[in-house]
């Protein structure tokens, strides 16, 4: 056996070679997605740090202002600084993005496992999971949001909901793979019980796909936020999200688009990252479907 | 395959009582005082037992289930807090242009997107294919109202070559219509197109690995014909589905396009009623859009069967 060979069968992992300028292009933009990420993820952390003022700070004197030096992006129909509230608008995003991401994973693995091992519940559990996909995931979280009240966590409660029946699908699908495999079949036949063959054969393998399909999670919930936000159904107003920003600054739109247009940036350049470091990691860690796409 | 579409149609019933269930259950299952959080901050205790006596909420909850559910099969979807008009007569009052954005997006994102597709394959590995690869990428990417606030700032304020906001009916005047409707079309469909000339361009490079391929190649067929009709034929099957799954996508995207675009639609209406707290019409809205969901995916599992031989169920 060779040595890559070796390596492939104990990590599941084909070693890939960078062979055309396709694979190094790829490369070139996962690079700019970590970049680009990381600026964001600094950016969120050490807002208070950057330059930034009072993100709710009102100065009705320094209304609609264009970028100067004080005001580096100008300012809102309030006075506030745009700079400091598209950087604080960072920890909004990223924080829904990430909570929203763990949950809908950490639900979605225990429901897929149990579906994909226990007959009995595979059949209800996937009906209810069908049921779910076929409600659009915006007017479902839409609908949670305005019935309980906006806060952080009703937002993060109402964007996970929708995000969990595909985790489901891909971690059953998994399991109705494992299953069949030889070594599962010899552990049974040697006894072990299933709880431990859930956790040492079954879960190692759904984890690869599972940080993939994570990072898709984080970008559609960062999405779905600011959707909600800029809908009036999301992250409570008085809270500088990038969604919020874009919403309050559309009466104003024709005087001054920027208003709308730097969150709208920020945003899109985030959730590209994301994206992008979902693509770069799918052909690192699932050839399979990476081959496919 | 009467047998099977049969058996499609009717797999469909379980789905739809997951989601009237999970719609039914949301109101019921809130947090706090539904009938509260719907009448308002201000509301006064009268107003808000009206609310609970019009919602049902008084009644114990499985004959509050099976009445809701013998009106909703006789297609009455409630009443509306605010205005109290029926919430079917308020849908049908605004389901034209959420159909007409809905219907050109669609046509534009397959018109665009599948020859993309094909041409990244055909040229797999050039610059042409890195180019829309990088295209698919960032057009997945950038929201569809951040991308439409550009186009309004680019195209309708600076170069005034379309009009900024607002709807015209085809049934009155097409060039209007199409005035009005093109930017947001573009700008919903960057997602789709994205998407549909990934999954094109993937299937497409499969296919062509194939034996048959080859073979019509070894006969001498021109190349054109080889994509086209060898090679998009056998991939029609995926194309679709991505079509049919985005479905659920496009609608939240209308939602938010006609926010952006002023279009008086099926998506206004959930923002008007999000802010008026106008559940019924929530409510009413997610079961129409969920039906729509459903029964398009249906059509499209039946269309396989036409589309590719062989399939057989």
């Amino acid at each position: 056996m060779t040595e890559a060979a070796e390596s492939e069968r104990e990590t599941g992992i084909v070693a890939t070679r960078p062979r055309s300028a396709r694979r190094l292009a790829a490369h070139t933009l996962v690079m700019l997605g970590i970049a680009i990420m990381a600026v964001m993820v600094l950016a969120a952390l050490f807002a208070p740090l950057l330059w930034t003022g009072d993100p709710l700070g009102l100065n009705p004197l320094q209304r609609l202002r264009p970028p100067s030096a004080a005001n580096w992006l100008g300012t809102d129909q309030f006075g506030r600084d745009l700079w400091t509230r598209t950087v604080y608008g960072a920890r909004v995003s990223l924080t829904v993005g990430v909570a929203v991401a763990a949950l809908s994973i950490s639900i979605g693995l225990v429901t897929g496992l149990v579906a994909g091992y226990i007959r009995v519940l595979d059949a209800v559990v996937m009906r209810v999971m069908d049921g779910v996909m076929a409600i659009p995931g915006v007017l479902l979280a839409i609908a949670m949001v305005s019935l309980s009240g906006a806060s952080r966590l009703t937002v993060i409660v109402a964007i996970t909901v929708p995000e969990i029946p595909r985790v489901v699908r891909l971690v059953r699908a998994v399991v109705l793979t494992v299953r069949e495999e030889p070594y599962v079949e010899a552990a049974i036949g040697a006894g072990t019980r299933l709880p431990l063959i859930l956790i040492r054969h079954v879960l190692p393998n759904c984890i690869p796909p599972l940080i993939v399909q994570a990072t898709y999670v984080c970008a559609s919930a960062m999405l779905t936020e600011a959707i909600l936000s800029f809908l009036g159904a999301g992250t409570p107003p008085e809270i500088p999200s990038w969604g919020n920003m874009m919403a309050e600054g559309r009466a104003f739109f024709p005087i001054a688009p920027r208003i709308v247009l730097f969150p709208g940036v920020a945003l899109a350049l985030t959730i590209l990252a994301v994206n992008v470091l979902g693509d770069g990691l799918r052909d690192r860690l699932d050839p399979k479907i990476a081959k496919r796409m | 395959m009467l047998i099977f579409i049969l058996k499609r149609i009717l797999s469909t019933i379980p789905v739809m009582a997951v989601v009237a269930l999970v719609v039914f259950l949301l109101l019921r299952l809130s947090p706090g005082d539904p009938a509260a959080v719907i009448a308002g901050d201000y509301a006064t205790a009268e107003q808000i037992a009206k609310i609970r006596i019009q919602l049902g909420l008084d009644q114990p909850i499985y004959a509050q289930f099976v009445s809701w559910i013998l009106r909703l099969l006789h297609g009455d979807l409630g009443v509306s807090i605010f205005s109290n008009l029926p919430v079917s007569t308020l849908i049908a009052q605004r389901v034209e242009p959420t159909t007409m954005l809905a219907l050109t997006t669609i046509v534009f994102s397959i018109v665009v997107a599948v020859p993309l597709g094909v041409l990244a394959a055909a040229k797999a590995g050039t610059w042409i294919d890195r180019a829309v690869m990088v295209f698919a990428v960032v057009g997945f990417s950038v929201p569809v109202f951040v991308l439409g606030y550009f186009f309004i700032y680019g195209f309708a304020i600076g170069l005034r070559w379309f009009p900024v906001q607002g709807y015209r009916s085809p049934f009155d005047s097409p060039a209007d219509f199409l005035a009005h409707i093109a930017l947001p079309t573009v700008a919903l469909s960057a997602i789709f197109i994205a998407l549909i000339a990934r999954i094109t361009r993937a299937s497409v490079l499969e296919i062509l690995e194939e034996d048959y391929i080859r073979t019509a190649r070894a006969k001498g067929q021109v190349e054109r014909k080889v994509l086209l009709v060898h090679a998009l034929g056998n991939a029609a099957v995926p194309i679709v589905t991505v079509i049919g799954l985005g479905i659920a996508a496009l609608i939240g995207g209308v939602v938010v396009t006609e926010s952006v675009f002023n279009i008086p639609g099926l998506g206004r209406l959930v923002v008007d009623a999000i802010l008026k707290r106008d559940y019924p019409i929530i409510q009413g809205l997610i079961l129409l859009f969920s039906l729509v969901y459903i029964v398009l995916n249906l059509v499209i599992d039946i269309a396989y069967t036409l589309l590719d031989p062989r399939i057989r169920y």
